[in-house]
């Protein structure tokens, strides 16, 4: 497996991850300096944040590539699972700015293949969560995966307005989100017919609280970002 | 419920699929429950978990939501929870795990939920459950379960063992033993615990096409008659999106796939329409009865 740090030109992805904005490596590092002014310091690098937000240390990977053998979905990736941990290892913005806008973190699946089988148990599922949540705040979600961010978020929505997930309210919201208007219309009557799709959504939740849990974990964020 | 057994009493926390897509798995686990005794009580005013999205993009309200669920079901006096989906389960048993080993976690959420955090009731799947009264089930059993089935596992149920701590991570059995104690044969197999694609069911469908591809050739190659499940979304993802998976094999297969519960359900002599076999997309029938005849019929 190629070392992603020694050859970072996948041409193909890096372009359409920045959105055409620059093909080369000057730009790339150019554009990247203009958002993030001055240089990183250690303790702010996402590998830092990760080891302290969520316990993962990244320095503990020694790039056996287990992981992204067994990964389900790496061939659905364009950095495989390992050369993400790779990407952070080195603490540069360019990297970090890489693994953030890569598409592999939006096709992690979470299954949970990863850190089971990895020898330095290193929490690559929890990773990939932090870089996802990371990449919406910096607005560099890969454009490939907008399907995927868009029905996560339809999902969390879902529940942040009745407490309980509503399958066919999440959908619609989805098709809205994507313009997917058509996908799934074949399973969707007999899924009816089938008794398998409620068209109200449920009661039985607390709904005032549930929404006050998000309120509360929105201005926690507020607060540790200021 | 006045017979010589006692009855076994667990806090019970249905998700979000058991109300909708997966009804058959709580219409099967409810009258599986009862012929063995077992008393599910649900957690007051449960929540949903947060599932397969929440945990993707915001890590404290995946660990809010089902801490919160937990907490409720403590003040409701119940000491376990079982839950039958196994994406709640791994939810809840992960935010269970991760404020048992970070403090800093831990006050986050009870900032979050405005309470301090105790003993939290232990998480259980369903076939954790439904192996503690595996004694039950033979003596009632009246119409043996006698198909040669594949028994799927997925990825939640024992991933990741320090979170689940439960069965053997790569080879799991417990799920073979019950459908063993029902008089069925299990296959030796090499997809148990490969993933079915999860959530991208919607978003990603042509993952789900592929990788339950893997798992169904592997599954009919060994000669399984059904595949067996403990997991709403293995179960959808193989049986309403088959259509998408036989684009993908070069033999068609119509093989069902059951929940545990239902297998268990139809040995003990209960009626296939209460167990929700005919809410499946792929008609279960013993040999398979081929799909586009019966959706045209």
């Amino acid at each position: 497996m190629k070392d992603p740090t020694a050859d970072p030109e996948k041409k193909a992805h890096t372009a359409r991850a920045q959105g055409g904005r620059a093909s080369g490596r000057e730009k790339h590092m150019s554009s990247h300096h203009e958002s993030m002014p001055g240089s990183m310091s250690a303790c702010h690098s996402l590998a830092a944040r990760l080891e302290k937000e969520g316990e993962v240390r990244v320095a503990d990977c020694y790039q056996c590539g287990k992981c992204s053998a067994g990964c389900p979905a790496a061939e659905e990736m364009d950095v495989a699972p390992s050369q993400v941990l790779r990407l952070l290892q080195t603490e540069t913005p360019k990297h970090e700015d890489r693994a953030l806008r890569s598409l592999a973190i939006w096709m992690c699946v979470g299954c949970e293949t990863c850190v089971t089988r990895c020898p330095q148990e290193v929490d690559l599922p929890r990773a990939m969560d932090f870089l996802r949540q990371e990449s919406l705040a910096r607005n560099l979600a890969n454009r490939d995966a907008s399907d995927v961010v868009a029905f996560h978020k339809a999902f969390i929505k879902s529940i942040e307005k009745t407490g309980r997930l509503f399958e066919l309210g999440m959908i619609g919201d989805y098709k809205i989100r994507t313009g997917h208007f058509f996908k799934d219309l074949g399973v969707a009557p007999t899924m009816l017919f089938k008794g398998k799709l409620g068209l109200l959504p449920h009661g039985g939740a607390n709904k005032r609280e549930v929404a006050e849990i998000f309120a509360r974990a929105r201005a926690a964020k507020k607060e540790s970002q200021a | 419920m006045k017979s010589g057994i006692q009855d076994l009493q667990v806090g019970y926390f249905p998700g979000c699929s058991l109300q909708g897509s997966s009804r058959d798995f709580a219409e099967s686990l409810h009258l599986v429950a009862k012929a063995l005794s077992i008393e599910l009580c649900e957690v007051p005013e449960w929540n949903c978990c947060g599932a397969s999205s929440g945990h993707m993009i915001d890590h404290l309200v995946s660990m809010a939501l089902p801490i919160n669920v937990l907490l409720k079901a403590q003040k409701a006096g119940l000491d376990r929870v079982m839950a039958p989906c196994a994406s709640c389960y791994n939810r809840l048993a992960t935010a269970r795990h991760e404020i048992a080993h970070s403090p800093a976690s831990k006050a986050q959420v009870e900032k979050v939920l405005q309470t301090t955090i105790g003993k939290l009731p232990r998480v259980l799947n369903v076939l954790e459950l439904l192996a503690e009264v595996a004694d039950r089930i033979g003596p009632k059993v009246t119409k043996k379960f006698e198909q040669t089935v594949a028994c799927y596992y997925g990825c939640l149920l024992v991933r990741p063992a320090k979170v689940t701590g439960f069965d053997r991570t790569e080879e799991p059995v417990e799920m073979d033993k019950l459908v063993a104690a029902v008089g069925g044969k299990t296959i030796d197999w090499n997809f148990k615990t490969e993933c079915c694609g999860a959530s991208f069911s919607v978003s990603r469908t042509a993952v789900v096409g592929r990788l339950g591809a893997k798992i169904m050739n592997d599954a009919v190659g060994k000669k399984a008659e059904a595949i067996v499940v403990a997991c709403p979304m293995c179960h959808s993802n193989l049986d309403l999106r088959r259509g998408e998976i036989n684009q993908r094999l070069d033999v068609k297969t119509d093989i069902p796939v059951l929940f545990i519960t239902q297998v268990i359900g139809l040995a003990l002599g209960l009626s296939e329409k209460e167990l929700g076999l005919g809410r499946h997309f792929v008609p279960v029938a013993f040999p398979a009865k081929p799909v586009a005849a019966a959706t045209v019929s």
